[in-house]
């Protein structure tokens, strides 16, 4: 029995656990760790049209039970990512979000337009909410109005479906999830960092050259869980749900909430082996607890039983 | 090959202000090839600290299945200072070995090294020194540090070669910096190896501009393995400023003049 296995818009997942965008490169390093066609999926670091750099170092920060990063979008460009990484990826049986970043609209369409024609790129993943970059990026995502337009433009040159990464640096994220669902997303993936900072406590200066730095990790699982709690009952766009899982449990906390799969992402720098042990464990517990199909837990925070069945039907 | 493995401590203490040798052994200590390659640890299997320290390697003994690591407690709170709490017998989660260390080639028998490590950045000079020796190679130290009390290993390297310790505030061996030390015995050699804080990577540079050096970087890490691009560093002669190589995969030992310190 595949307890596992499930079809999202555009993808055919094996299982709902994939590593989140920026946390495993183009998947080369991890590779060498394990094959990566366990995988439900990958979420490849984020592409921009033009290289880039990004930010000067030091670009990352520990903080209790986190991480402060700050890395800035550095990525090879599109050409690279079409010419190299994706074609590396082929000879893998895994299905790639390709996560997609700019300081314009006109950016976006055009990554959008030309990545989702890679062959193995099964879904885009609009990235409106890197809170490292001056220009673009979260500016296009703590906006409503801003963001629905651009999925919708998005929409309209994607070759694949669409899924809108939110931002949980907003006051209302339910009212950003229906935006963008207006616009036309797909689906959601949620959340990206939370904007933080740390200071040396000698000199009093932020760590982090930027400054500032997205908080991802353990630290911020409580905010990202409520978050998909709140937008999995107002919305029926699936949810890739991330933030801080570290393990199977954390990992079934999010279906519970209202996610359908998972991502991991600093759990990976601590763990190579994670997103495997993640997937093993999982099928362990769902046998253990006598359930079918891990969505049959799907939005069971606030689902009563009769609904949780109706649902999944 | 990239292993992860729960070593077993067989030794640990104190042997300067705050910094601290650790003795692990397994199987791992195997995989591990070259000098100043380093190790990422995880100090408690909880979520705080959550990240690995990377740590340099200090020495390897393969017949003993242990290596030894030096590392410095960074404060009260910190991983490192967990780390420092940690009885002999208990597991620390290693992975490793990583990076590309010194190259041990360069040199020939009766060709002469320069080691010139500052601080923390003494210890992967340890190792190789001792292959260094072992090739017939002539080797001098020089090592730097802040004051008498953080001095380590000075009696260890001075087993191997000329030793010259230099303290910024003079309270051991000579003061002043590394740089001091080279300028007052004017110390040549075929090649150089240093490890150390930037500042001192920089200045070690400038000083020996037509000789072959090697030197070894540090930064704040992530992942450890080239994935998250966090300790990435500018490559000298590159006018768009878009290359980039990896301290921690790519390093963190580099050919002088490779990359912008």
């Amino acid at each position: 029995m595949n307890r596992l296995a499930m079809e999202l818009p555009g993808l055919s997942l094996k299982n709902p656990i994939m590593p989140a965008s920026g946390c495993f490169g183009f998947g080369k390093e991890y590779s060498e760790f394990y094959n990566l066609n366990e995988l439900g999926s990958i979420m490849i670091k984020a592409t921009t049209r033009e290289t880039r750099f990004g930010n000067p170092t030091p670009r990352v920060a520990e903080t209790s039970s986190g991480m402060l990063n700050a890395i800035g979008l550095q990525n090879p460009g599109l050409d690279h990512v079409m010419e190299h990484e994706l074609p590396w990826l082929e000879k893998y049986d895994v299905p790639i979000i390709a996560n997609v970043a700019g300081s314009t609209v006109d950016d976006y369409v055009e990554v959008s337009k030309r990545i989702s024609t890679a062959p193995n790129v099964q879904a885009l993943e609009l990235n409106i909410s890197c809170p490292n970059v001056k220009h673009g990026g979260i500016a296009f995502g703590t906006d409503p109005h801003t963001a629905r337009e651009l999925t919708q433009k998005v929409k309209e040159v994607s070759s694949v479906p669409v899924y809108v990464k939110l931002s949980p640096n907003v006051s209302s994220i339910v009212d950003m999830a229906l935006a963008v669902e207006a616009g036309g997303a797909d689906g959601l993936t949620m959340i990206n960092t939370l904007v933080g900072m740390r200071l040396d406590r000698k000199t009093g200066m932020p760590i982090i050259a930027n400054k500032t730095g997205g908080l991802s990790g353990p630290a911020i699982k409580p905010v990202a869980l409520r978050m998909v709690y709140e937008v999995s009952q107002k919305t029926s766009l699936p949810i890739i749900a991330m933030g801080g899982v570290q393990d199977a449990y954390d990992a079934l906390d999010f279906i519970s909430a209202g996610a359908s799969a998972v991502a991991v992402g600093t759990a990976n720098f601590v763990d190579p082996h994670v997103c495997p042990t993640i997937i093993k464990d999982l099928d362990q517990i769902l046998q253990e607890w006598n359930v079918n199909h891990i969505l049959d837990l799907r939005g069971r925070s606030w689902m009563t039983h009769g609904e949780a069945a109706h649902h999944r039907a | 090959m990239i292993e992860q493995q729960n070593m077993t401590i067989v030794s640990h203490r104190s042997i300067a202000e705050d910094i601290f040798e650790l003795v692990l052994e397994g199987s791992l200590t195997n995989r591990m090839t070259s000098p100043g390659q380093f190790v990422h640890v995880k100090v408690t299997s909880g979520s705080d600290p959550l990240l690995r320290r990377p740590i340099s390697i200090c020495s390897i003994n393969q017949s003993l299945n242990q290596f030894t690591m030096l590392y410095r407690v960074s404060g009260s709170g910190t991983g490192t200072k967990v780390l420092s709490n940690l009885p002999k017998g208990s597991k620390v989660n290693v992975l490793g070995p990583l990076g590309n260390g010194f190259p041990l080639d360069e040199l020939e028998a009766g060709q002469s090294a320069l080691l010139i490590g500052g601080g923390i950045g003494v210890p992967p000079l340890y190792e190789l020194s001792k292959r260094l020796t072992e090739r017939g190679v002539n080797v001098t130290h020089i090592l730097g540090f802040q004051q008498k009390s953080a001095v380590f290993y000075q009696e260890e390297f001075e087993e191997l070669g000329d030793t010259y310790v230099a303290t910024v505030d003079g309270s051991h061996g000579i003061k002043g910096f590394v740089t001091d030390v080279v300028d007052q015995l004017s110390l040549k050699s075929d090649a150089y190896y240093t490890c150390g804080p930037t500042p001192m990577l920089r200045a070690v540079e400038q000083k020996f501009e037509h000789t072959t050096g090697f030197i070894s970087m540090e930064e704040r890490m992530g992942c450890g393995i080239g994935a998250c691009l966090a300790c990435v560093c500018h490559v000298n002669g590159d006018e768009s400023g878009l290359l980039y190589k990896k301290v921690c995969s790519d390093g963190p030992v580099f050919k002088r003049g490779e990359v912008i310190l």
